[in-house]
């Protein structure tokens, strides 16, 4: 074995996982996982824990998977993260941990991330599961929302002894985990249904169905029904749109609405009785990772995609590891080209997305090269659906009905990045609440920090 | 789960459901609506809240039941109970910010058509119990789909029911009752409309004319309902609305009724092959060489 060299993960193959919805990664078995391990050189002041968002203690748990001691790892790993089997899968490890990893500066970095998800994955197949804390304090605290934010939040106080009750609007546990990400990268049942399972084995209460700021406000909540403090995880909000002509014509969706559709209400099964569109040619417009699963949800369900992006590759925002999946199943990339109309047919349905050629100039306030359009380049890519994949604005569901909390310019919560603490006493966010679109792991790093923040809150009230 | 504590049929293919929903019910307004899912692997239904009693913590909702979704409910009886129910959701009607004394000076009418009379009632009900009386049109095909008259009559200053083919009380349509009050003299400051896209189209075309303000409530394909997915977006004046958390209500004279029907349709095939799939079972395989079969 070469040490340069990272141990290569199991994957269905491209053309036959093009049809189907099954996991794209197989992941490591134990021989794979202990071999990969043992790369690892167990760096004393472990650059690759800095890089972490949650401060998952990876040398030490990559340590006990080289000895064989699974079940060592999955504890070791569990005092940080709630969602391991999630995280393992979604989290952008090339630009975190596995980023900073000292082997990657001469050759592959360790696959921390495949590690941690075969640590997840054995304990739920070998029926290891979180501890719930041996004494509880009585107090109330809130989570809005059951995504990454809320979760982590929920995990970290109900180990702390606070009894927590988990409020979503939706009526499945998850949040993006469940509506958002596909169930080729992220399984429903196998992985993120079992993670909530261990989080209420540590004695967290979930209630499904409650729109906070509809169903009940956070000042009633607090007055009313006992809660000391209150975290926000409610997510982002509504789907953006270019406001380009043509795009309320039918076959024009939100990501937003695509995935839901696909993800949460499964329509991509037989069975569904929520109906989704069989498109012919797709237009995904967009460059990140939910353009990527958008994308990838099309062709499953038999379309030619085409990702239609305005910068080049380079500025991609998706993960390399998503762009090359997408490339590999046959997803056409149509860079540098940018939407100016949707056109329809007699009946309103789509036709076509005339588009314009760009070309990259002088850097803007991102950083990134700004594209402009070439003057005259004007083309028409035939489709009969369009799905935008813009990024999303704050619902404002929650900060218009909630007295004191105050907002920024771009209407997200604000709140501080250590401890989560808002404008309200006793109310603490984070996640895409408060950063707009980000990432699953950005969001637990959020609610660690809200848990953190609440528990300072209510020891010294 | 969310216990249904009675159920009634109204008329042909048309049920009332009353159903335990304390938080919903202790926060509901009228004009907003909440979504029901039937059973564990339904789809999210949205339906607009026709009444809720605090106190006993109940919100009653009136169904159509035509698709493959709404099919299922036909069988629930008191006991038995929805999945899912939540709410509320969106904006509840501008009046109710409004003072009862101001309300009383205006002249309000509402005109309601099929199952438009359940999102109506609790707003002329809400009115009545702050002493405004209102005009109120209920408009339906035949005589049999007439639903809730008699609680309408409760609340109601006058209630004028019409049937599209006269079996009763007036004969027409909504839009020519709203032309005969006028005929007769009467004056509104304000109309709100619900009922099917087309018929608030037709409303607000003749409104439009008679210079009277006029209010709909729109019910596009909706998801989430909650602000997500952007599926109930609409055009009003220039702008794009999202239904589910800036309406249901609008200004029915800014309202792109084309646009928002069009919309309507995107899943009409895909819906009509589950409901014959439903019907069919096993059997339905595209035989037919139109819909496409099981695909």
């Amino acid at each position: 074995m070469n040490v340069l060299e990272k141990v290569p993960v199991r994957e269905q193959d491209a053309a036959v996982r093009a049809t189907n919805f099954e996991e794209v990664c197989l992941g490591y078995n134990k021989e794979e996982a202990m071999e990969e391990a043992a790369r690892c050189i167990g760096c004393k002041n472990a650059a690759c824990v800095k890089g972490c968002p949650v401060s998952i203690d990876i040398p030490g748990f990559i340590g006990q998977v080289k000895e064989g001691n699974i079940e060592e790892a999955y504890k070791i790993i569990n005092e940080a993260s709630s969602l391991p089997a999630v995280c393992g899968r979604v989290c952008p490890q090339e630009s975190q941990c596995e980023g900073k990893c000292i082997r990657g500066l001469k050759g592959d970095p360790i696959s921390i991330g495949k590690l941690e998800r075969f640590v997840a994955d054995w304990a739920f197949e070998n029926d290891v599961h979180p501890e719930p804390p041996k004494e509880k304090n009585g107090k109330k605290v809130a989570v809005i929302g059951s995504g990454p934010a809320g979760v982590t939040c929920a995990g970290d106080l109900a180990k702390l002894g606070y009894d927590v009750t988990v409020f979503e609007a939706l009526h499945e546990l998850g949040g993006v985990l469940v509506y958002g990400i596909p169930e080729f990268r992220l399984p429903k049942e196998r992985v993120v249904r079992k993670e909530i399972e261990n989080v209420k084995r540590l004695g967290v209460k979930f209630e499904t169905n409650v729109v906070v700021g509809k169903s009940v406000t956070i000042d009633q909540l607090m007055e009313d029904e006992g809660f000391e403090a209150v975290f926000i995880g409610s997510g982002a909000g509504l789907p953006k749109f270019m406001g380009i002509p043509g795009e309320n014509a039918n076959g024009v969706f939100s990501a937003n609405e695509y995935l839901t559709r696909s993800n949460l209400m499964k329509a991509f099964r037989e069975e569904s009785r929520t109906p989704i569109m069989q498109a012919r040619k797709v237009a995904v417009v967009g460059g990140g990772n939910v353009a990527m699963d958008a994308a990838r949800t099309a062709l499953r369900l038999g379309a030619e995609v085409h990702i239609v992006y305005r910068r080049s590759e380079a500025e991609l925002p998706a993960r390399v590891e998503e762009v090359h999946h997408a490339k590999e199943e046959g997803i056409i990339f149509d860079l540098l080209t940018n939407p100016v109309e949707i056109l329809s047919d007699e009946n309103g349905w789509v036709s076509g997305i005339k588009c314009i050629k760009m070309e990259l100039g002088e850097p803007d306030a991102s950083g990134r090269r700004r594209p402009v359009e070439v003057p005259g380049s004007e083309f028409i890519i035939d489709v009969d659906a369009v799905i935008m994949s813009l990024g999303t604005s704050p619902n404002p569901l929650i900060s218009s009905t909630t007295e004191g909390l105050e907002v920024n310019k771009w209407k997200c919560i604000i709140a501080e990045e250590d401890n989560g603490k808002t404008t309200k006493e006793g109310v603490y966010a984070g996640g895409d609440a408060v950063t707009g679109a980000a990432t699953v792991i950005l969001a637990m790093g959020a609610g660690r920090a809200g848990a953190k923040g609440i528990h300072e809150f209510l020891s010294n009230k | 789960m969310y216990q249904i504590l009675e159920a009634r049929e109204l008329a042909n293919s048309i049920y009332l459901f009353v159903v335990e929903a304390k938080r919903c019910a202790a926060s509901c307004e009228p004009g907003q609506f909440v979504i029901v899912r039937t059973t564990e692997d339904g789809e999210r239904i949205p339906l607009t809240v026709c009444d809720y009693d605090r106190d006993a913590g109940t919100v009653t909702i009136v169904v159509q039941t035509i698709g493959a979704s709404t099919l299922a409910m036909k069988e629930l009886k008191a006991g038995d109970a929805f999945h899912d129910f939540v709410g509320p959701l969106g904006q509840a009607s501008e009046f109710i910010k409004e003072d009862a004394e101001e309300l009383k000076k205006k002249k309000i009418l509402f005109v309601a058509g099929g199952l438009g009379t359940a999102p109506v009632y609790p707003q002329v009900k809400w009115l009545h119990e702050k002493g405004v009386d209102v005009d109120v049109i209920v408009g339906a095909k035949t005589k049999d789909m007439v639903i809730m008259e008699e609680e309408m009559k409760a609340v109601a200053g006058n209630l004028y029911v019409t049937t599209d083919d006269g079996s009763y009380g007036r004969s027409g349509m909504v839009t020519k009752v709203i032309e005969d009050l006028y005929a007769e003299g009467k004056k509104y400051d304000v109309c709100v409309a619900i009922g099917p896209m087309i018929m608030m189209k037709f409303v607000c075309l003749l409104t439009k004319k008679l210079d009277l303000h006029t209010i709909v409530s729109m019910n596009p394909i909706m998801v989430d309902g909650t602000g997500m997915c952007g599926a109930c977006r609409l055009t009003v004046g220039n702008e794009v609305k999202f239904a589910c958390v800036d309406g249901p209500e609008f200004d029915g004279h800014l309202v792109n009724f084309d646009e928002a029907m069009k919309r309507q349709q995107i899943y009409k095939t895909a819906e009509g092959r589950a409901f014959l799939k439903e019907k069919e079972g096993d059997t339905h395989h595209g035989g037919c060489g139109v819909c496409g079969g099981d695909k």
